[in-house]
């Protein structure tokens, strides 16, 4: 019990944060806003994924990724596949010329199923490859830049350059994946439609579980000694090879994790917003998860959860009324706050928080001081009108 | 090479960085319970045979026999693993860690991925990680940061870092730099302590120290041994004292 407290929830503290980050998902936000907005609110916790795997990988592992987008899309494209074929029974697809394969195939003269979707007709071989697909690829670009001692900002760039090449694959290999278009009109899981109100808020729930046990799970990773590793690696790296650990094998389990842990969230993308594309693979996304994670706080699991709902939020309204304006201010927001904050939004919170705390019960003291003297005040005035009578 | 009893034997070794060659068909030869001292002016190629022997750095050509093992064609954790640990010229500490915790990240368990996932802070690890912490004069600063430790200290904190690990060849780069002379005697007190059982090479300016420390003496000179000896010999041999010592 104790073991589960210190190493999952993260002591005192990180309890209190995880209990309220639960509160705030999981009752209040789904009690006080309609579906549209809790199905946005349900579209920014798949991004919050993203952010948590940014956590491990550059706030503790010292290790940016400017492609987290690359993971976040394959999981999401997996997804997507399944969703299709799905859709894509004969019975709707008559009108095309090759009925029962997805409508953007058809579009492109493709006459039966690519080997590569066959599979994806399984449900339980789409989990295992939303999972491991983009796991085995992270191993794959993991494996072949740690070894030779590749990182730091090379490591960024080359990342960011697989982002890029990745979205130029799906855009120009149209019938195969659909384009820039993306995966659109996906319908059903076994019958069980998405799109109903009732799937929504199941989808959200399910989606805000998995993000708190993707926290639970990070937590026990950082609080083993693999945390610690990760930070010492982070101050010196030579330090801790000459202690004797294989360097390059702990940064590419943390660089699989954390694509997993974004493929999760590409997957759960989706399902609750019913397509994929793209624009959800490339640089763009990929700086945008970065962002999140800064803005919250790299170093903490929670607070980037905070970074990505508060941007996202900033993003919806901002681009309602100046479109243009949104990636300037987003820019220099990365600035200020790495200039400024470079722990973010939970930096901010441990260094100001205790005062807020502070405040909060001077609160209270001042009004049960306050309620003292009125009590007392009338107790005088009944006694005086007493005695005046 | 054929099989010797020295913990540590190199031949002809050779370094060459483009042409330049830091190293030049070094032989050495450390024995088990020998403390060594590697002296010599700067750019003699010292902290290279040291990095030569952990891995840092790539051997043109020659061989480093610990233990009859074969080091030049290992990986730098792998060499850790067989027995060999070293200690850096500048403290290297992980500073936003305790001491503890930089004690217990450099306990031989766990080393790797999925070993350091499910790693336990046992009785065992535990009571390893005070007495070493007691050896290196640290008993009282387990729990501080370890960026607040002096100078010194830190010197101490990865020296420690080495011993949790009992290293059959302990490698130390300057170990006195910028300590005061209390540090130095506690410091020489360590070493003839810690040399028992294992092979210790050291490489210090500080020639009050060195007498203090050292069984024998190499003295590098532009990738060369220029003499070899106890203290007494070195001192006086007229060559030492013209490029290195001084009049």
């Amino acid at each position: 019990m104790n073991f589960i407290y210190e190493r999952f929830l993260g002591g005192k503290n990180g309890a209190i944060g995880i209990a309220i980050l639960a509160l705030l998902i999981l009752i209040v936000l789904p009690l006080a806003l309609d579906l549209f907005r809790l199905n946005l609110v349900g579209k920014y916790l798949t991004y919050a994924f993203a952010a948590v795997s940014l956590v491990l990988l550059w706030g503790y592992g010292g290790i940016l990724s400017l492609g987290q987008g690359i993971f976040f899309g394959l999981g999401g494209y997996c997804m997507a596949m399944f969703l299709k074929l799905e859709a894509s029974d004969p019975e709707t697809t008559k009108i095309q010329s090759t009925p029962g394969i997805p409508d953007f195939m058809d579009w492109n003269q493709l006459t039966e199923l690519p080997w590569f979707w066959v599979p994806f007709e399984s449900f339980g071989f789409t989990v295992l490859a939303v999972l491991l697909v983009p796991t085995i690829f992270a191993f794959i670009i993991g494996f072949s830049m740690f070894k030779r001692r590749v990182g730091g900002v090379y490591f960024a760039i080359i990342t960011q350059i697989i982002a890029l090449i990745l979205t130029v694959l799906i855009v120009g290999q149209q019938g195969y994946t659909g384009g820039i278009n993306g995966i659109t009109d996906l319908k059903t899981i076994h019958g069980w439609d998405i799109r109903d109100d009732s799937s929504k808020y199941i989808l959200y729930f399910v989606n805000a579980f998995l993000l708190l046990g993707v926290i639970f799970v990070c937590r026990y990773i950082l609080t083993s000694k693999f945390g610690r590793l990760l930070l010492a690696m982070k101050d010196k790296e030579d330090r801790v090879r000459f202690s004797g650990y294989d360097v390059s094998n702990f940064k590419i389990f943390v660089f699989c994790i954390s694509a997993m842990i974004s493929a999760i969230g590409g997957a759960m993308f989706t399902l609750q917003v019913g397509f994929m594309s793209p624009s959800f693979v490339g640089i763009v996304p990929s700086i945008e998860m970065v962002i999140f994670a800064a803005v919250g706080g790299r170093m903490s699991l929670i607070g980037v959860v905070y970074g990505t709902l508060l941007v996202n939020f900033g993003k919806t309204i901002f681009s309602e009324t100046f479109p243009e304006l949104w990636l300037y201010l987003m820019g220099a927001l990365f600035i200020g706050v790495v200039m400024y904050f470079p722990n973010g939004l939970a930096g901010i919170w441990e260094k100001h928080g205790y005062r807020l705390v502070g405040c909060v019960k001077n609160l209270q003291c001042v009004s049960n001081i306050k309620a003292m003297i009125v009590s007392k005040r009338a107790t005088k005035l009944v006694s005086e009108s007493a005695s005046g009578e | 090479m054929t099989n010797t009893d020295f913990t540590l034997a190199i031949e002809d070794l050779t370094v060459s960085f483009d042409g330049f060659k830091a190293v030049d068909s070094l032989n050495l030869y450390v024995d088990k319970d020998e403390l060594r001292v590697v002296i010599g002016p700067n750019g003699a190629g010292k902290t290279t045979v040291l990095d030569l022997i952990c891995g840092k750095t790539k051997s043109t050509s020659g061989t480093i026999k610990f233990q009859n093992h074969e080091l030049t064609e290992l990986a730098e954790h792998e060499i850790v693993q067989a027995g060999v640990g070293r200690k850096f010229q500048t403290p290297s500490i992980y500073e936003n860690l305790s001491v503890y915790e930089n004690l217990e990240i450099s306990y031989p368990k766990g080393r790797g991925v999925f070993g350091s996932l499910t790693f336990k802070n046992t009785e065992e690890v535990d009571a390893r990680i005070r007495e070493v912490a007691d050896e290196i004069f640290l008993k009282e600063f387990l729990d501080m940061e370890s960026a607040l430790l002096s100078h010194g200290q830190k010197q101490w904190l990865e020296i420690g870092m080495l011993l949790i690990q009992d290293p059959q060849l302990l490698m130390l780069d300057e170990p006195v730099a910028g300590m005061s002379v209390k540090e130095r005697e506690l410091t020489a007190e360590l070493l003839n302590r810690i040399c028992v059982g294992r092979s210790v090479l050291v490489i210090e300016h500080d020639m009050d120290f060195v007498e203090k420390i050292a069984h024998k003496v190499t003295v590098l000179h532009q990738g060369r041994i220029l003499a070899e000896g106890d203290m007494q010999s070195v001192q006086n041999n007229p060559e030492v004292i013209e490029v290195y010592l001084g009049h």
